[in-house]
């Protein structure tokens, strides 16, 4: 019997709320010699992981109910919140099964982290997973190209089994279905906001942090043909496209919240991993070079990555308003956040130039009170009607 | 005799500790720390020599019993009356002098009459403050005359029809004049003797002649107290007019001070006013290791204070009421500003106050969590100090998180332990010299 | 580093050549279009003078402003008004101060208003915020940008695969874009000349550095360092005024410890040395005199620090500019600078340094704009006590916000820890305690 949206969110709840990961520690019991490999925000190639046979788990911090208590030692009142989690998870050996953790070039607080792991726990597999700020083939392209090349032989080496080329390319099918299935939920929250709860649509994608992808890709298929069909009112809400985000996570009473005080959320750049690749990557070939070309000029951007051209800074998130049809931007980034922080004066100044208007606010992923958020998005609702009317 | 001081400037209040050569502490004294940290190191300075005296009263009659312990409660009630009737009357003397403000000119002598008669009520009164079991909020001074003052002045005011506001002007100048002076030997002398009598008398089979007690009480009096070396250390000492080698860190002092009155202790966490620390000692009593809060005060006993504010009950009744709690409300923020927020965001939500409370003394001993872990964690014996040692909702809490993350550890909480920065101190000062 | 705290010491030869140097450049940048100078910004750690000055470029190091700023304490004026214009109070101060500075007219230490960049060389080396930065200013400037990407030591160790990248950026998008900003062809010729003049100046820069393990030390190498540090990791690496600056420095040294003498403080000799310290972190500059006289006037010296590191590092595993391998040898400097190093080999760095030069322990200066010096430095401080045994300190500021600077919270530090490595010292012995 096909499942319900109640269903399918309910285990998307229990997923979400279970910092213990027991899906995860379950699939890696099932069968001996299964690997894990941790990895945090922005992005890391998920696709060599599954082809190594090992499964890709999205670390996010403790979320907003765990207790901080050794986190706090390891990170000065002026850092943000989500490394100290992380540690928290590690120290309170909830991440014990986890047999490597990988690093992405995000921000300097997540690049020390890694030597904090490399620190602390020795006997584990530590990357920090370097990506290319330059965007020619023969230069970036050939720098990432190796860099994966190298991740793949750590890989091979923790399991001890060869990665073909084949393998990683039916991964990559893999996860371009994946893909093609998150772009699909996008587009019908976009399209029927209404039928699509942010926070729903926030779980679902969470869901994809925790479960091998094969699995994920059935249940946004269920969640779809569930949510089609069922029937929810339609309430006069404005649009309005969700910014900073993609790394520490908001509570999920805010993306609730938002929605409540009248914003229906047509985009984001949570958990971008899952969106990062903007085309199919190719089957066929050298599935590292594909990959390689993919990232270099293919994917997502967001305030980790360099724009070359100063002409084009900021436009795609223009380019976002207009194609979601979107009427402003929230831009909701984590308290101390240097790559959100650092890039929103020139993102705010591109949708000033555009007409798009925005608010902006703070959290941490622990943050207890909402209801400035709810006052803030609630005015900025209210404020948008006016003018789209008054126009 | 030789002896050693340690005084301890805290932002709120000053303690002082007296020990003799052989280390034994003979008193202590405290006092609000004022605006003037010269003259509370002083006074408190004067409240331990007078405590001394009382244990050296004690040692001259060199006898035990119940009868004899009734004698030194008694003695040091009426110790505090005599002080209290002492100060009294200089507060009496002191606000005539303030009625020649031009001002007042009109109202010179209906105001000097009631300001009379306040005193005389309260000194009626005194009696009564200071009986056997009265329970007084405060020992010092200014907060017993200051809330008497307020309750009697202003029906004085009404039947005098003078103005209350003056009255009060008068009181506020001749309070600070009368706290800043520090009391002589002989003052302190004349009011011991004088306790002495009213005690002898109240306590009943005493086997002490009242010419034994007396001589004893004089012999103890006539003991030349040489303060051969005095430390300062604490929030103020900075301030205070020591030269340079009789000023000891806080930390060094609060790590010794608790090695002193628990020598297994390893590792103290002080939650004070305005910060938090983590110190690990070794076995002799010496910091290896310290880490305090970051130049954020989230989490301190300023916290609590600010709470208490916030929801307009005393700071005392915080953990009362955090101990009622059926359940712990989440609270987030330790930072101080938002903590506020939070409550109030929290009761709109309809959470009860207990809960909520509780909710934030976890929070402050969560802060105080880290603050140990990053010192390098709890070791046995653990030693907690400072005024949120006080406070029971925040000690349960201690409690148990410390039996979650560090197993079984012995904790010691000094019902005393204000004064741990000061024993240090005074320890200290006694190294300097005798070793 | 600053020719203002500078002009307040003692005066010796090298300083006194030091602030000639940094006024001459400071008037070539102000006069650069009057003299048909094209300019270049970039920054320290990562920092291609000898690039630069091979297309006659002077070179703009904004860092250097927002240092200067605020040591004139006139940086949190210019904190303020950037954050009134939508810069988030969390981030770089040094961004914030350099953004206020702009809209307060660009005015350089001499008066004069800064020319506007003719190109932005972002070399992306050891922190996220300068590739932001650029960015900003960019915004501002519409000047041609060209980055280089630096990629992280994240192993300890420089990978062929990092070489290669660096030196392929450097041929392809660097040098032809500063080729174009400036019109003149590269010479790689005159970049082995500029080369070899680095290796000469560096090697006197470690000598004076590692003169630090004289008891008494000649040298403070954190306070005194900043200024040591100056030529070599700013517009005069390269240079023959820098190869002369070190030499008149290095002669001066030789004479303190001839003569037995401790370091020169803003308030004469420092008299007895009393502790010996490593520290990690860059100096608070709004306070720099009272944070320095925190120091001296408890006899502590600074023997090593890591801040002196961060345009290059030249005493750790010997790295020399090198003409032969021009191109791979400025990959190879920018791959090695401090913050560009993994927390493992910093952390073996600072114990390497309180071992080598006999320390009593480690202070950690904190600052709450640069996450990449400061997040997981309280795991370093952790490892390092571990390895050496010897007591570390954290104290907590911040680089050009006078806000992050609270005097008495600082000293109350400073003075345990000074009296616990006392205490310590004397060894348990004297434990009196009950």
């Amino acid at each position: 019997m096909a499942k319900t949206v109640q269903e399918i969110t309910d285990r998307c709840q229990v997923l979400f709320d279970d910092i213990d990961f027991t899906e995860s520690r379950k699939w890696k019991e099932a069968e001996p010699g299964r690997k894990v490999i941790g990895y945090m925000p922005v992005y890391v190639p998920r696709e060599i992981i599954h082809a190594a046979g090992m499964l890709p788990l999205g670390i996010l911090g403790g979320g907003a109910d765990m207790e901080v208590i050794h986190g706090d030692a390891y990170y000065q009142s002026y850092i943000c919140r989500i490394p100290r989690s992380t540690i928290e998870l590690a120290v309170t050996k909830r991440l014990d099964f986890v047999d490597g953790m990988l690093f992405p070039s995000i921000c300097d607080v997540i690049r020390n982290l890694s030597g904090i792991w490399q620190m602390m726990f020795k006997d584990k597999y530590v990357r920090y997973f370097d990506v290319p700020q330059n965007f020619k083939d023969g230069i970036g392209g050939t720098f990432y190209a190796n860099e994966m090349r190298e991740f793949r032989e750590g890989l091979e080496r923790l399991s001890g089994r060869k990665i073909t080329d084949e393998a990683i390319n039916n991964s990559i099918a893999v996860f371009n279905e994946n893909r093609r299935m998150v772009n699909e939920v996008y587009d019908f929250r976009s399209e029927t906001p209404w039928k699509a709860p942010s926070w729903e649509v926030y779980l679902l994608m969470r869901a994809g942090m925790v479960l091998p992808v094969e699995e994920h890709t059935q249940m946004m298929q269920d969640y779809l043909d569930a949510a089609k069909a069922e029937d929810r009112p339609l309430r006069d809400n404005c649009r309005i496209v969700l910014n900073g985000s993609f790394c520490e996570q908001p509570p999920l009473n805010m993306v609730k919240s938002i929605e409540m005080a009248g914003c229906y959320v047509v985009d984001d750049d949570f958990m971008l991993v899952n969106r990062w690749l903007l085309e199919d990557v190719p089957t066929s070939g050298d599935p590292i070079a594909n990959l390689a070309t993919a990232f270099i000029h293919h994917s997502e951007d967001t305030a980790a990555k360099y724009e070359p051209d100063g002409e084009k800074k900021g436009r795609w998130l223009v380019q976002k308003v207009k194609d979601r049809r979107a009427e402003g931007v929230i831009f909701a980034a984590p308290s101390f956040c240097d790559p959100a922080l650092l890039d929103r004066p020139m993102l705010a100044g591109r949708l000033k130039e555009a007409g798009v208007p925005y608010i902006s606010f703070k959290y941490a992923e622990n943050s207890g009170q909402m209801q400035p958020i709810r006052e803030q998005a609630g005015t900025f609702a209210d404020s948008i009607k006016l003018w789209s009317e008054a126009s | 005799m030789k002896t050693f001081i340690g005084i301890d400037l805290g932002s709120t209040t000053t303690k002082a500790v007296l020990m003799d050569e052989n280390r034994e502490i003979l008193g202590k004294g405290i006092t609000n720390s004022r605006s003037n940290y010269d003259v509370a190191a002083e006074v408190t300075k004067q409240e331990a020599k007078v405590g001394a005296r009382f244990s050296l009263f004690r040692k001259q009659l060199g006898e035990d019993g119940d009868d004899i312990d009734h004698l030194l409660e008694d003695l040091e009630r009426n110790f505090r009356l005599e002080q209290f009737l002492t100060e009294l009357a200089d507060l009496r003397e002191t606000s005539s002098g303030f009625l020649d403000n031009p001002r007042f000119a009109d109202q010179k002598k209906a105001l000097g009459e009631a300001l009379d008669e306040v005193f005389r009520r309260i000194g009626e009164e005194a009696i009564e403050i200071y009986a056997p079991g009265a329970e007084r909020k405060s020992d010092f001074f200014r907060d017993i005359a200051g809330s008497r003052f307020m309750n009697i002045g202003e029906a004085v005011a009404k039947e005098a029809s003078v103005e209350f506001d003056h009255m009060l002007n008068v009181y506020d100048k001749s309070i600070i004049d009368v706290e800043n002076r520090i009391p002589d030997d002989s003052t302190v002398s004349r009011q011991l003797m004088a306790a002495l009598h009213r005690a002898i008398a109240a306590v009943d089979d005493l086997h002490v002649s009242e010419k034994d007690a007396e001589t004893a009480l004089r012999k103890a009096l006539d003991i030349e107290m040489e303060e051969t070396y005095l430390v300062g250390t604490g929030y103020g000492r900075v301030r205070l007019p020591f030269p340079k080698e009789h000023i000891r860190s806080e930390i060094l002092c609060h790590g010794l001070g608790a090695h002193v009155m628990y020598p297994e202790t390893r590792t103290v966490l002080d939650i004070g006013g305005q910060d938090t620390k983590g110190i690990q000692v070794d076995p002799a009593g010496i910091v290896e290791n310290f880490q305090m809060n970051d130049r954020c005060a989230a989490g301190c006993g300023r916290y609590l204070g600010y709470i208490a504010d916030e929801m307009n009950v005393g700071l005392h009744e915080l953990g009362p009421m955090a101990m009622k709690a059926t359940k712990t409300t989440r609270i987030n923020s330790t930072c101080t500003v938002f903590a506020g927020a939070e409550l109030r965001d929290r009761l709109a939500l309809g959470e009860r106050r207990e809960d909520i409370l509780a909710g934030l003394h976890r929070a402050i001993i969560l802060r105080a969590m880290s603050i140990l872990s990053r010192a390098g964690g709890v070791k046995d014996q653990f030693t907690f100090t400072g005024g949120v040692a006080k406070n029971e909702a925040a000690t349960k809490e201690l409690r148990k998180l410390v039996q979650e993350n560090y197993g079984d550890v012995t904790i010691n909480i000094n019902p005393e332990s204000i004064y741990t920065g000061a024993l240090g101190g005074a320890t200290f000062a006694h190294r300097a010299v005798m070793n | 580093m600053s020719a203002e705290a500078k002009s307040e010491v003692i005066k010796e030869p090298s300083m006194l050549k030091q602030k000639e140097m940094i006024a001459n450049n400071y008037d070539k940048l102000t006069s650069a279009h009057e003299l048909g100078i094209k300019t270049a910004s970039t920054f320290v750690p990562g920092n291609l003078n000898e690039l630069i000055m091979c297309f006659d470029m002077a070179n703009n190091l904004p860092e250097i402003n927002a240092i200067q700023n605020g040591m004139r304490k006139k940086s949190g004026g210019m904190i303020m008004d950037a954050e009134r214009s939508g810069h988030s109070e969390d981030v770089c101060t040094y961004v914030k101060a350099d953004i206020g500075m702009m809209s307060k007219g660009n005015i350089a230490p001499n008066g004069k208003p800064m020319p506007a960049p003719d190109v932005l060389l972002l070399s992306y080396t050891g922190c996220f915020t300068f590739m932001k930065w650029f960015e900003l200013l960019r915004e501002e400037y519409k000047c041609p940008t060209t980055m280089l990407h630096v990629p992280y030591e994240a192993d300890g160790k420089i990978t062929p695969n990092m070489r290669d990248y660096v030196v392929k950026q450097l041929k392809e998008e660097v040098i032809p874009t500063l080729e174009q900003a400036s019109g003149v062809k590269f010479d790689i010729d005159r970049l082995r000349e500029y080369l070899r003049n680095s290796a000469k100046a560096e090697d006197d820069l470690v000598w004076v550095l590692e003169s630090a393990k004289n008891k008494p030390s000649p040298v403070d190498c954190y306070f005194g360092g900043v200024y040591y540090i100056g030529p070599i990791f700013t517009a005069f690496r390269g240079t023959e005024d820098a190869i002369e600056y070190y030499q008149l420095l290095r002669k001066e040294v030789e004479e303190r410890i001839a003569a037995g003498k401790g370091p020169i403080t803003p308030e004469g000799e420092m008299k007895e040395e009393k502790y010996r310290l490593v520290v990690e972190g860059p100096p608070n500059w709004t306070s720099f005199r009272d944070f320095w006289k925190m120091f001296y006037d408890e006899g502590a010296v600074v023997v090593s620090s890591s801040y002196t590191k961060v345009g290059g590092v030249y005493d750790y595993d010997g790295f020399r500019h090198d003409p032969d391998n021009p191109l791979e040898s400025l990959a190879d400097y920018c791959l090695g600078c401090y913050t560009n190093r993994n927390l493992p080999t910093r952390v073996d760095m600072l114990a390497r340094y309180i071992e080598e030069y006999e320390a009593d322990g480690l202070l950690i200066n904190s600052i709450k704009s640069c996450n990449s010096f400061s997040a997981g430095q309280l795991m370093m401080m952790r490892e390092v006590e571990e390895r050496t045994g010897k007591p570390a300190a954290f104290i907590e500021t911040d680089l050009v916000d006078p806000r992050y600077f609270s005097a008495a919270n600082v000293k109350n530090r400073l003075e345990s820890y000074f009296q616990m490595v006392d205490q310590k010292r004397k060894g348990g012995g004297s434990a009196a305690a009950a």
